[in-house]
C-alpha cells in the first residue's frame, strides 16, 4: 500500500488550515463590531439617552427618545396592515395558487424581495410624502410596506407548503369546510414558522435607514402625529455619526448599541421560537 | 393545494379575499415601477441615453449624467465579491467538511448574525473603526511603496475610500454567499465524496474533486446573489466611499455610488435633480432586478431550496 | 338490512387512465366490509370516491351512481362538506394535527363545523370519543400534550376518536393498521368489533387474516375491478371467481 506523499499531506493540512482561517476571518467582524458597539457605545448608555430629546451640540443629556417613539411607531404602523396583506397573499400562493395571477405575484415577491430599499424610500416619498406635501410616519411605513411584505408573503407561502397534505385530508374529512381548514389548521400547523418570518421582518424594517432618508425624514423633537417628520433609531445613528462632533458620535454608537441590541434580541427570539416547536 | 372550484360560497368568498391580497401585493409590484417609470420621466427626456455615459452632475447648470455612480457601484460591488467570495466558499467548505460537530451550529449562527446588523451599524463601524484601521496599516503604507508606480495604490489617501466601501460591502454579503455555497455544498451526494475517499485522496482532494465537479455552477449562482446584495447596498456604502462623484483609477480614491447619491441628495432636490435621481434609482432596480433574475436562474437548477429565492 | 351505501356503476379515472371499472355494490349498516386486493388495484380510490375526498385530487373524474341513504353523493348538489361529516375517515398514516394537544385533537372538528360549544359540552364529547376510540384511560391524564407526543397506535385510535366526534354514520379507514406494530393493530382491531354496533365501517386492507378476522363483507378488488363480493366466511373458503382463489392462495399479489 503507497503511503501519503509527505506533500500531498501538507497540502491537505495548508489546506485545512485555510478553510479554518477563511472561517475565522468572516466571523471576526461580528466580534470587532459587537466589541466596539460595547465598548463605545456603553458609557454614553444612561436612562437619559433613552428618555430625554436630543439636545444641541454642548449640552448634556441628550438622548434618542424620540428615535425610539419613531420606530415604535413607524414599525408598528407598517405591520398592521402589511401583516394581514402579506399572510394572507402566501396563503393565496400556497393553498390556491395555480393559475397566472399566482406565478406573477410569485415574482413580484421575489422580485420585490431583491429591490434595494433605498428604492422603496423613492416609492414612499412620491406616492406619500409629495401628494401630502410633507414628509411624514405614513410615508415610512409605506417605504417599509414594500420591505416587509414580500419576505413575510414568502415565508408564510414557504411554510404553508410545509404543512403535509394529510394534515389538510384529516381536517376536511372531518367535515370541516375548505377555508376554516386553511384558516384554522393549516395556518395553525404552521404558525411558529409563519411567526418567526414576521419577527425577522420586522427586526429588518426595525434597523433601515435608507428607505426613511426622505420619508419621515427624522425630527429632532417630540411627533405627536403620524403627519409629520418623524424621528427613528437608525436615522439618529446615521445623522450622528456623519456629524462632525465628537461628543454626538459617542451617541452614534448608544443609539446603536440600543438599535442593535433590539434587533438581536428579536431576531434570536424569532429563531428560538421555530427551533422550539419543532 | 389541487384547485377545483368549490361551490361553497364561504370558501369561494375566502379564495377571493386571499387573491384581492395577492393581487394587491402585485399592485404594488407594477405601482413600484410606474412611479419609477414616469418620476424619472423628465431626466431620461432631457439626457436620453447619454445620460448612462455622462460624468455630470451639476445641480446648478442642470447637467446630470449617471457614469459616475454607475462606476462607483459596479467597482465597490466587484471588489466587494472578489473578497467574500473566496471567504465565504472558504468558510463554508470548513463549516461542512472540516469542523467538529460542535462547532458547525455557533459559526453558521454567527455568520447569519452577520447578515442582521442593520447597515446603518455597519456604516457607523466603517467610519469609526474600519476606516482608520485600513488607513494606517494598509492603505498608507501601500500608497507609499507601491502608490508611484501602481496606480491602483496611488494616494492622497483620505481614509473614506472605494477600497473602504468595499471592504465593508464584502463583510456584509459573506453571509448571503456563505449560507447559499453551504447549500450547493450540500448536494453533493455522499457516495462521491466517499469514492475519493475510497480510493485514497485526502480530504483536500475530495473537495477539490467534488466542488470542481459539481459546485462551480452553484457558487457561481451564489456569488452573483451576493452582487445583487452589493449593488444596491445603500448606508454603509454612503457613510464610508467618501461621496465624490468621480472615474478612479485607484482604491484609495473617494467615490460615489448610485445608492449614495439618492440617499444623500434626495431630500433636497427638486425638479430636474430629483427626476435624475429617480432615473438612477430606475437603472439600479433595473440592474438588481437582472442580477437576481440570473442568480436565480442559475440557482433553480442547482438547489432546490426556498431559501435561495432571495 | 338497510344499505348505507348502493354504488351504481362507478367508473373513475385519473385524467385518461380508468382506475375503476364500472362497480356495483351495496353496504350494510351496521357492517363491516373489508376492501381487499393487491396494490394499485383501485381499494383506495374506490373509498376516496364514498366521502368525496377526492374532490382534492386534480384530474380525478368519476362516472356513476354512489346511493348515500339514498341520495346521489356525486349530485351537484351534494356539498362535500355535510357529507364527510355524516361519512368520517382514518388516514393510513396517523395524522393528528401537529399543533394541537389531544383534547383540541378530537374537539376540533366540533368546534369548526359551526355551533358555539361549551367548554364542558366539548370536554362530554371529547372523553365520550376517546372512550369509543378505548383511548381515553390511557390519555385522560395528558389531554394537554400534544396529540403527535402519542404512540403511533394511540394517534391512531386518536384519529378515531377525532372522527367519531363529529358523530359520523360511517367510517370509512383506509389502511388504518399498516403503519402499526401488531399490538396496536389487535387493539384497532378489537376496537372495529365494538364499533361495528353503532357505526357502518369500510375497512380497506391488504391483509387477508386482517379481513378475514374483522369484516362481515369482503369485497376484492383487481386492476379496478370489483371481482366479487360476498360473506367473508365465503370468499375465504370457497369463493366463486378464479382470480379471487389465486389471490387468497397466494398465487400472486
Amino acid at each position: 500500500m503507497n503511503t501519503l506523499s509527505f506533500r500531498r499531506k501538507a497540502i491537505d493540512t495548508g489546506m485545512r488550515w485555510a478553510f479554518c482561517l477563511c472561517a475565522f476571518l468572516v466571523i471576526l467582524p461580528l466580534f470587532m463590531i459587537f466589541f466596539d458597539l460595547v465598548s463605545k457605545g456603553a458609557k454614553e448608555l444612561q436612562w437619559s439617552l433613552l428618555t430625554n430629546l436630543p439636545r444641541p451640540v454642548g449640552e448634556e443629556g441628550g438622548g434618542i427618545a424620540n428615535g425610539i417613539l419613531g420606530s415604535f411607531v413607524i414599525t408598528l404602523l407598517t405591520m398592521i396592515w402589511s401583516v394581514p396583506i402579506a399572510v394572507m397573499c402566501g396563503i393565496y400562493l400556497a393553498e390556491y395558487g395555480k393559475g397566472r395571477l399566482a406565478s406573477a405575484v410569485r415574482f413580484t415577491v421575489d422580485s420585490l424581495a431583491g429591490v434595494p430599499s433605498i428604492i422603496m424610500g423613492i416609492f414612499g416619498y412620491t406616492l406619500v410624502v409629495l401628494p401630502m406635501k410633507r414628509f411624514s410616519a405614513w410615508a415610512g411605513a409605506a417605504a417599509l410596506t414594500m420591505i416587509f411584505v414580500p419576505i413575510v408573503a414568502r415565508t408564510t407561502e414557504d411554510m404553508l407548503r410545509t404543512v403535509s397534505q394529510p394534515v389538510r385530508e384529516a381536517a376536511l374529512a372531518l367535515g370541516i369546510e375548505r377555508w376554516k381548514t386553511t384558516l384554522y389548521i393549516v395556518l395553525r400547523t404552521a404558525q411558529a414558522g409563519i411567526l418567526t418570518g414576521i419577527l425577522l421582518a420586522m427586526a429588518r424594517i426595525l434597523g433601515e435607514t435608507a428607505p426613511l432618508l426622505f420619508t419621515i425624514l427624522g425630527n429632532q423633537f417630540w411627533q405627536t402625529r403620524l403627519d409629520q417628520p418623524t424621528a427613528a433609531m437608525p436615522l439618529q445613528v446615521f445623522s450622528y455619526a456623519i456629524s462632525p462632533y465628537k461628543e454626538w458620535h459617542d451617541k452614534a454608537w448608544a443609539a446603536a448599541l440600543v438599535l442593535i441590541t433590539l434587533v438581536l434580541f428579536i431576531n434570536i427570539g424569532a429563531r428560538r421560537l421555530t427551533r422550539e416547536k419543532r | 393545494m389541487p384547485k377545483k372550484v368549490s361551490k361553497n360560497p364561504k370558501d369561494r368568498a375566502f379564495e377571493a379575499l386571499s387573491a384581492f391580497f395577492a393581487a394587491m401585493v402585485l399592485t404594488l409590484g407594477l405601482l413600484l415601477l410606474l412611479v419609477l417609470l414616469y418620476e424619472s420621466l423628465p431626466a431620461l427626456r432631457k439626457f436620453g441615453a447619454g445620460f448612462i455615459v455622462s460624468q455630470a452632475w451639476n445641480p446648478v447648470e442642470k447637467e446630470f449624467g449617471a457614469l459616475s455612480f454607475i462606476y462607483g457601484t459596479v467597482i465597490t460591488s466587484f471588489l466587494a465579491i472578489l473578497l467574500a467570495v473566496p471567504l465565504s466558499v472558504g468558510a463554508a467548505i470548513f463549516i461542512n467538511d472540516f469542523a467538529p460537530q460542535w462547532l458547525k451550529k455557533p459559526v453558521s449562527l454567527l455568520a447569519e448574525l452577520l447578515a442582521a446588523i442593520p447597515s446603518v451599524i455597519y456604516g457607523l463601524w466603517g467610519i469609526f473603526v474600519l476606516v482608520p484601521m485600513l488607513r494606517s496599516a494598509f492603505m498608507k503604507p501601500m500608497a507609499k511603496y507601491f502608490g508611484w508606480w501602481i496606480p491602483l495604490f496611488k494616494g492622497p489617501v483620505y481614509g473614506p475610500s472605494v477600497l473602504a466601501a468595499s471592504v465593508l460591502l464584502s463583510i456584509m454579503i459573506v453571509p448571503f454567499i456563505l449560507s447559499v455555497s453551504r447549500e450547493v455544498l450540500a448536494t453533493v451526494p455522499v457516495r462521491q465524496k466517499e469514492a475519493v475517499l475510497a480510493i485514497g485522496g485526502t480530504r483536500w482532494e475530495m473537495i477539490r474533486i467534488v466542488v470542481g465537479q459539481h459546485c462551480i455552477p452553484g457558487i457561481f449562482g451564489a456569488t452573483v446573489l451576493g452582487l445583487g446584495r452589493a449593488l444596491g447596498e445603500t448606508m454603509a456604502v454612503t457613510m464610508v466611499i467618501g461621496n465624490r462623484p468621480d472615474i478612479f483609477y485607484s482604491l484609495f480614491h473617494q467615490g460615489y455610488s448610485m445608492a449614495a447619491v439618492i440617499a444623500n441628495e434626495f431630500a433636497e432636490a427638486a425638479d430636474l435633480q430629483l427626476s435624475s435621481l429617480i432615473l438612477i434609482g430606475l437603472l439600479l432596480f433595473i440592474l438588481t432586478f437582472l442580477v437576481n433574475l440570473a442568480a436565480k436562474w442559475i440557482l433553480s437548477n442547482l438547489v432546490k431550496n426556498t431559501s435561495l429565492r432571495n | 338490512m338497510n344499505n348505507v351505501f348502493e354504488i351504481r356503476d362507478l367508473s373513475g379515472w385519473f385524467g385518461d387512465n380508468q382506475v375503476l371499472k364500472n362497480i356495483h355494490m351495496d353496504i350494510a349498516q351496521y357492517t363491516v366490509t373489508s376492501v381487499m386486493g393487491p396494490s394499485g388495484c383501485g381499494k383506495s380510490t374506490f373509498i376516496r370516491c364514498l366521502n368525496r375526498m377526492h374532490d382534492m385530487t386534480p384530474g380525478f373524474r368519476t362516472t356513476g351512481e354512489i346511493l348515500f341513504d339514498g341520495v346521489n353523493i356525486n349530485s351537484e348538489a351534494i356539498d362535500p362538506v355535510t357529507l364527510r361529516r355524516k361519512v368520517g375517515m382514518v388516514f393510513q398514516q396517523p395524522n393528528p394535527f401537529p399543533r394541537m394537544s389531544v383534547f383540541e385533537n378530537v374537539a376540533v372538528g366540533l368546534r369548526l363545523n359551526g355551533k358555539n360549544w361549551s367548554r364542558n359540552g366539548l370536554a362530554e364529547v371529547v372523553e365520550k370519543s376517546l372512550g369509543m376510540a378505548a383511548l381515553w384511560e390511557e390519555v385522560k391524564d395528558k389531554l394537554d400534550s400534544p396529540g403527535v407526543s402519542l404512540s403511533g397506535g394511540q394517534q391512531q385510535r386518536l384519529c378515531i376518536a377525532r372522527a367519531l366526534a363529529v358523530e359520523p354514520e360511517v367510517l370509512l379507514m383506509d389502511e388504518p393498521c399498516s403503519a402499526l406494530d401488531p399490538v396496536s393493530t389487535a387493539k384497532i382491531e378489537e376496537l372495529i368489533e365494538v364499533l361495528r354496533e353503532k357505526y357502518t365501517i369500510v375497512v380497506v386492507t391488504h391483509n387477508m387474516q386482517q379481513a378475514a378476522r374483522i369484516s362481515n363483507n369482503v369485497a376484492f378488488f383487481l386492476l379496478g375491478e370489483l371481482i366479487e363480493m360476498d360473506k367473508s366466511g365465503k370468499i375465504f373458503t370457497n369463493p366463486s371467481d378464479k382470480r379471487t382463489e389465486e389471490y387468497i392462495t397466494g398465487r400472486f399479489g
